[in-house]
């Protein structure tokens, strides 16, 4: 039987969230204390030893991405963190989990982050509907700051922080971290051509740091329990632990912290208690609407960036919803491409014509009762296409469900 | 919040025009950004009309044209779409006797598509002024509407 392994989210369930003073019991604020001990440049190294990767989905080394901006233009006079809370994609709610219980630890993070980077300024992005979360978020950086340890010289060093939140007002793009900068600046949510990338040129034209809710929180407790204990669990290409959400025809949906490694089998039956009403289950996608369809010849694949890309299917946000014999893999495709095209924010041609001929085809495809292996190519083709000229990875993104759901499912179509 | 208190309450940068939006929009019973408060907003930040049209017309949760009292957003996403939101959007329109993107006569009520909410463990989910219903059944809807007519 199969444990959780609360790193994350060691503290949820067992102290107030809108209470420091619980924090500070459990340990809180003690790894910004210990960063403060380091250079900056040994905090970098303590996040590459650890080998984490970018929670948000892309999987990118933290580390790196830290060194980046720590080394860029450094004549520039500001550069920032920009925490990203724009929790969008379908099937995903751990942010939500780690903003709404246990927000210290997310400000500590960044806090840590700020300090390796030499930022003075930090911003988390969060999603307008979550008000919960903006809420205790909010609460928690009023109350840091009425102890200083959101403020000028921080525990008595020479670090000074400030922290602001910015709100997004509903758009799943806006997740994006280059479509984000652009919103906190206060504009329509059109995403820029990289490189440049945020390390070089981000907020404001400067140095950005940005990052996931969840990488940040996690950031915490490496700092404070060490990178080697951290980089010991999961597998090897995917050290530590991820926060999974379960959804669907699942008897237990909700959301699991677990090593890296860990199968889906495990997931979905031991976790997730199994199919609901004790139906059979079809399939899943991993990682949300910019997911992969994957069958039950992929239940005892470990979950790991690399090892499910090598099966051609990702983890992504850690995102998986179950459907059970009685869904429709077209009706869910025709859906997610539905979701694609309300979210096109049009900029480029690629994306913005594409996924309207994409849902346009779907439509056609489960009309039609001739030609559709023809159809089905179309498909493929079309949204191939759009993945290599899109502009920025919403377009990059229906070209997995497509070529998996035809992959897996083809016979329903 | 009056406007003259929501130009008190924010530094006049650009970066803070999305907080301003929704401060301007929740003011408003009718839950929208009228094109006096998009002038209002342009001569604060010293920017033009158009770059804040731009702005409210993006975004899916301002509106530049008025609204009803309460805003019924339902989840369409992948998750809640598979557990059934299209019959919670049916239970709606019936209840309300309106379309999407519509509201009701008496004002009271406007009914949108709204894309993931982040709820899926929860799911179907509909988001009515900044109250979450979750688990919803068809047969609750005509309840849930009757706790925001008082």
């Amino acid at each position: 039987m199969v444990k959780e392994t609360r790193i994350t989210l060691e503290n949820v369930g067992k102290i107030n969230p809108e209470s420091i003073e619980e924090y500070i019991s459990v340990g809180g604020y003690k790894a910004i204390q210990k960063a403060l001990k380091l250079k900056p440049i040994e905090v970098i190294d303590e996040m590459l030893k650890s080998s984490l990767r970018g929670r948000g989905g892309a999987g990118f080394s933290t580390g790196l991405k830290e060194q980046f901006t720590s080394k860029s233009c450094l004549a520039c006079e500001h550069r920032y963190v920009v925490c990203n809370a724009d929790e969008g994609e379908p099937g995903t709610f751990k942010d939500r989990v780690i903003m709404e219980k246990d927000p210290h630890k997310l400000l500590e993070g960044i806090m840590i982050s700020a300090y390796s980077i030499g930022a003075s300024k930090a911003y988390i992005y969060i999603r307008a509907e979550y008000f919960l979360s903006i809420e205790r978020v909010q609460k928690a950086i009023n109350d840091a700051k009425s102890k200083n340890f959101i403020g000028k010289n921080i525990f008595d060093s020479d670090f000074s922080l400030d922290i602001e939140i910015n709100l997004g007002a509903g758009s799943y793009l806006c997740g994006e971290e280059l479509t984000l900068l652009e919103s906190l600046e206060g504009k329509r949510g059109y995403p820029r051509i990289k490189p440049p990338f945020p390390a070089e040129k981000g907020l404001f034209g400067s140095p950005t740091l940005v990052n996931n809710v969840e990488t940040l929180a996690t950031i915490t407790t490496i700092i404070d329990k060490g990178a080697e204990w951290y980089s010991k669990l999961g597998t090897e290409d995917a050290p530590g632990t991820k926060i999974f959400t379960l959804s669907g025809d699942i008897k237990k949906p909700g959301y699991v912290e677990v090593e890296m490694g860990i199968t889906l089998r495990q997931l979905i039956f031991e976790f997730g208690k199994g199919i609901k009403n004790d139906a059979s289950f079809k399939g899943a996608l991993l990682g949300g609407a910019a997911g992969t369809f994957v069958d039950e010849a992929m239940l005892d694949t470990p979950m790991s960036y690399d090892q499910l890309k090598a099966k051609g299917a990702t983890l992504g946000s850690g995102a998986i919803i179950v459907f059970n014999d009685t869904k429709s893999i077209s009706d869910i495709l025709q859906n997610i491409l539905e979701f694609f095209k309300h979210e096109s924010c049009g900029k480029c041609v690629p994306c913005r014509i594409g996924t309207s001929q994409l849902l346009l085809m779907i439509d056609d495809l489960k009309k039609s009762k001739l030609n559709k292996t023809e159809l089905i190519n179309q498909l493929i083709e079309e949204a191939t296409y759009m993945a290599k000229n899109s502009l920025c990875p919403l377009g990059q993104s229906p070209i997995l469900p497509i070529k998996s759901a035809f992959n897996y499912f083809s016979n329903e179509f | 919040m009056s406007k003259k208190e929501i130009f008190k309450k924010y530094e006049a940068k650009k970066k803070n025009l999305l907080q301003i939006l929704h401060e301007i929009q929740d003011s408003n019973p009718e839950n929208y950004i009228s094109k006096e408060d998009i002038e209002d907003v342009a001569n604060f930040l010293n920017t033009s009309y158009s770059s804040i049209y731009g702005v409210v017309t993006y975004y899916s949760m301002f509106s530049a044209k008025p609204r009803g009292k309460n805003l019924v957003r339902v989840c369409n996403s992948p998750i809640c779409n598979m557990n059934g939101s299209m019959a919670i959007i049916d239970a709606f329109k019936h209840e309300l006797s309106i379309e999407l993107d519509e509201t009701t006569k008496d004002k009271l009520f406007t009914l949108e598509k709204a894309e993931c909410l982040g709820r899926c463990g929860q799911s179907p989910t509909v988001l009515i002024n900044k109250n979450y219903h979750d688990g919803l059944k068809p047969e609750k809807i005509k309840s849930i509407i009757n706790t925001y007519k008082k």
